[in-house]
């Protein structure tokens, strides 16, 4: 019998005055499954269970949660990777409101990505067809468009947790990045202006939580770090 | 857009660069400071004060204070904006770190010119 030992953070406000932790015991029957697996199993025996999920295969974003203290998408981690002592605790993303179980509110994660306008703004006149790029300037973009929005980096970001009205956040300052690194983009001035203060960038630490939870692999401090050169070399 | 009038320089970017090259000054002066005292073993009043009379010993020492003054005050009040979430006990916290910057500040000019 291979059973495993699974704590899941439950909280329904509804019905409860506060969270707290249930306990459940999952047959794997020896199999290496997804954490993702693990929480469907769980949704059998208790239909009450809360969690969002999409496509389960670490591309929609929507499974971001704390597996045994680090953040991560439940359907691409699998047991082995986050399991000790045949114990397994999950939480939601740590930082945000929850709504219920392991739903969290991610509106103020979102809020900062959209002031980060992550859109392509050039006013100069429109090309016939379209805006061109040298492969060069389009390689400059890799490791900076892949991001779902999953916001592992940001919720494991203690700087986040502080000050999530003010500063952005990895996940929204990644997204900067790739916007202000994008050729066919001329927003640069107004971009940089938004991010000049003590707060939005510059309570970056340079932890490096982000970089080590990314589902994506991806390196939000080098992306902060490259702003912070374009703010330097603008102001000197 | 996010405003702030309670830090040292009014922008992320000026008291980043403040804080790194604060850091380089306060680096150097204390490897100087504990080489001085590992080739001086034996060191007595006369030598300590007779480097302290020196022009730019002084020079080096203020600039350090001013690096030590400027770098707590950015790091603290990064500190208050992280952890003090009421207004008045944060502002309170800024209001007595300034003040002790300002006395060790004026205290360290007296001791180095005041011998």
């Amino acid at each position: 019998m291979s059973s495993l030992q699974v704590s899941v953070y439950r909280y329904n406000p509804e019905t409860d005055s506060a969270p707290y932790m249930q306990e459940f015991q999952i047959d794997t029957q020896g199999r290496d499954l997804m954490v993702l697996n693990i929480l469907t199993m769980i949704k059998d025996q208790d239909s009450s269970m809360a969690f969002r999920r999409s496509c389960r295969e670490g591309v929609c974003g929507s499974d971001g949660m704390n597996m045994n203290g680090t953040n991560g998408l439940a359907c691409i981690t699998p047991l082995s990777g986050v399991v000790k002592d045949n114990k397994l605790v999950l939480r939601p993303l740590p930082g945000l409101p929850v709504m219920r179980d392991l739903v969290v509110d991610m509106g103020l994660f979102y809020k900062q990505y959209e002031r980060m306008q992550p859109y392509l703004q050039n006013d100069t006149a429109e090309p016939a067809i379209e805006r061109l790029q040298s492969p060069e300037e389009r390689d400059k973009l890799d490791g900076l468009y892949e991001c779902i929005l999953c916001a592992c980096c940001s919720t494991s970001c203690p700087s986040f947790w502080w000050n999530p009205d003010k500063f952005v956040g990895p996940a929204g300052l990644l997204q900067a990045y790739r916007f202000l690194a994008d050729s066919r983009d001329n927003a640069t001035q107004a971009r940089l202006a938004e991010l000049e203060d003590p707060f939005s960038l510059f309570r970056c630490r340079g932890i490096m939580n982000c970089v080590a939870v990314c589902p994506k692999g991806l390196n939000p401090t080098r992306a902060i770090g490259k702003i912070r050169e374009m703010l330097l070399s603008n102001a000197t | 857009m996010v405003t702030n009038i309670t830090n040292l320089g009014r922008s992320g970017l000026s008291d980043w660069l403040i804080q790194r090259v604060s850091a380089v000054v306060l680096a150097l002066y204390a490897l100087f400071v504990v080489a001085y005292l590992l080739f001086h073993p034996n060191l007595d009043y006369a030598t300590w004060s007779g480097l302290f009379a020196q022009t730019w010993m002084r020079i080096f020492s203020l600039l350090a204070f001013i690096s030590m003054a400027a770098h707590a005050w950015v790091g603290l009040w990064t500190v208050s904006t992280d952890y003090l979430k009421h207004t008045g006990v944060r502002f309170g916290f800024q209001a007595v770190v300034i003040l002790a910057i300002f006395v060790f500040l004026v205290w360290g000019v007296q001791v180095l010119w005041g011998a």
